[in-house]
């Protein structure tokens, strides 16, 4: 499941290599150091258009910066990233992506509609300045300046900016940081009635019911890298299993994969990893059938998984460790 | 999956890059001008002290009856000091506008604008429109006073050469104010510039004529920025005896403070 070979197993419909259909984003061998700090450290990434992908990882994961190389506000220290089939700068100019960006990126002193109104002027084919007030719902506070708004009234004046270029692609990081659950229930309800039309939205956020509730697939993120990638479901089984490890010289992959509930099997050298529904099974299977010695079986419940996930708290990181598939 | 047609030949279809056009001008259009200068005058602080005090100033210093009407070149003295008030407005004017980058970077505006069509060159220029055209209502305010106080005597033709002179040349310092509002992304630029331009009035002799002071400080003030430019601003009305040490010392100015902001707006588009 994790940015490698596996990645589309158990999602077909994601049309992974389906030749010919241009990417809405992709990242290719993707890193970014900001000096001896490696944000972004190798990254493998294929949003198919009409995708809605969540982003999910703890505060410093590289969501942000992953969307900063993604809209060209970053230049990639290693590797490539296109959207559309065009480098990030030349599809913003396109209007083709937009974002709505964390916090901050809002004159306090520009009323709601001059705010608009700048940014329309921009996008020359882009929608009407009063169709996206009313779609984000601020409509009624356009003459309020912008300082005197609410964080949530601010955020909505942030999307309706993102929706002026009627963009293919829309960012949102952390969108709903700061909302109050109505103001989230709403903003959520704008967003999904404006995707129904087939806009491919990738969002950050640190939230699992936000990522599940709205998104097709989720990216888990953790320090700098993808360590899953799959529908909700699938990212949920993955963090519901056992991992049993093993030190085997020659393991016979076949057999193990096919064992019950077994969803992916890993050689690491003379280790082998096997990761499952039934441990028991699998811890079976190798003291009896294998030479298998130094067997360990570790286990991380959904809410461990995301707590450890969202908390980003080293030992429990250290426990998911073991379960990463590189 | 929910909601994702998996069409792809319409979306490579919607995708045609000429069905996506890029706004003229790299985005730079006279509707976004109007918006900063609304923007600039809805500032009370910057209305005041481009629009408000050059006016004062002028009250203050130059209809004093002792010489106000004494003989100054084409015309008198209270029209000598309206200019140099006038200019005092339009520099602050300008040195505001371009000082605008400081607060639309610390606010994360400018990350904003990055994610829109809008060049870093259009950018800068309609940051220079707009420091022109609050420039333009420093200069207007402090004439129209002058006008109404019937004072501030000289030919119609002085009035408009000295005017246009004092109008574009304030232009140096907008390219001081992005230089100082890229150095310094902080709120309280603004002041830092304030004071700048106190000081550089006064080198320039804008406030107090330079013969009042003493030998080596009168030396020292030719070198200030505001020098050149005062004196160029007034020869319309002073004329005799053109120094091309004026030209000189406003080309070098301007030199440095374009070499400085480009150098930092280079630096700040970089990051991109």
């Amino acid at each position: 499941m994790a940015g490698g070979d596996g990645a589309g197993k158990g999602s077909p419909g994601r049309g992974h290599g389906t030749g010919g259909c241009v990417a809405a984003v992709e990242l290719v061998g993707v890193e970014k150091h900001y000096g001896s700090v490696q944000a972004v450290r190798g990254v493998d990434l294929r949003i198919e258009p009409g995708e809605v992908v969540a982003f999910l990882g703890p505060n410093g994961a590289g969501k942000t910066t992953t969307m900063d190389l993604v809209l060209g506000l970053a230049a990639p220290t290693r590797g490539q990233v296109s959207v559309f089939g065009m480098p990030p700068r030349e599809a913003v100019r396109r209007g083709l992506v937009s974002a709505v960006l964390q916090s901050g990126g809002l004159l306090k002193d520009l009323t709601v509609a001059e705010t608009v109104a700048y940014t329309a002027r921009l996008f020359p084919s882009g929608r009407a300045p009063e169709e996206v007030l009313e779609r984000a719902g601020i409509a009624a506070i356009a003459g309020r300046l912008v300082g005197k708004c609410s964080g949530g009234e601010q955020q909505r004046l942030r999307f309706a900016m993102a929706l002026l270029p009627d963009p293919k692609l829309l960012l949102l990081d952390e969108p709903t940081q700061g909302m109050d659950v109505e103001g989230r229930r709403s903003f959520w309800a704008a967003i999904r009635q404006d995707t129904a039309a087939g806009r491919t939205v990738v969002f950050a956020t640190h939230y699992l019911e936000e990522a599940d509730s709205y998104a097709d697939r989720v990216v888990l993120v953790r320090r700098g890298r993808i360590v899953a990638d799959g529908t909700a479901a699938e990212v949920k089984a993955l963090a519901a299993g056992r991992t049993v490890r093993a030190t085997l010289a020659e393991p016979d992959v076949a057999t193990l994969r096919v064992l019950p509930g077994v969803d992916r099997v890993e050689v690491r050298g003379s280790t082998v990893l096997v990761h499952g529904t039934d441990s028991d099974a699998v811890a079976r299977y190798l003291l009896t059938r294998t030479p298998a010695k130094d067997l360990e079986i570790t286990a991380l419940g959904l809410e461990e998984a995301f707590v450890a996930l969202t908390g980003d708290d080293q030992e429990a990181l250290g426990t998911g460790e073991g379960r990463r598939r590189r | 999956m929910s909601g994702s047609p998996q069409l792809p030949g319409a979306s490579t279809a919607s995708l045609d890059p000429q069905a996506r056009s890029v706004p003229p001008l790299g985005g730079f259009s006279p509707g976004l001008v109007a918006i900063e200068l609304r923007r600039l005058l809805r500032n009370r602080r910057t209305v005041i002290f481009t629009l408000v005090v050059p006016v004062l100033f002028f009250l203050l210093f130059g209809l004093n009856s002792a010489y106000a009407t004494n003989r100054v070149g084409d015309g008198n003295e209270s029209a000598f000091i309206m200019i140099s008030m006038a200019l005092y407005g339009a520099v602050l004017a300008t040195a505001s506008g371009g000082a605008m980058v400081s607060v639309e970077r610390l606010q994360g505006w400018s990350r904003q604008l990055r994610i829109t069509p809008l060049q870093p060159v259009a950018y800068i220029a309609i940051k220079m429109a707009t420091s022109l055209a609050l420039g333009l209502l420093a200069v207007v305010a402090v004439f129209a006073v002058g006008v109404l106080t019937h004072k501030p005597a000289m030919p119609l033709g002085t009035w408009l050469a000295s005017g246009m002179a004092l109008w574009l040349g304030s232009l140096l310092f907008a390219a001081f104010g992005l230089f100082v509002g890229y150095l310094l992304p902080s709120e309280n630029v603004m002041q830092i510039i304030g004071f700048s331009l106190m000081l550089f009035s006064f080198g320039g002799g804008l406030f107090i004529p330079l013969s009042q002071f003493s030998h080596p400080l009168r030396v020292l003030a030719t070198f200030t920025p505001l020098y050149g430019l005062n004196q160029l601003v007034h020869y319309p009305l002073v004329q005799g005896g053109f120094h091309w040490s004026w030209v000189a010392n406003l080309v070098v100015w301007l030199v440095l403070f374009v070499a400085g902001a480009a150098w930092r707006f280079r630096k700040d588009t970089a990051r991109v």
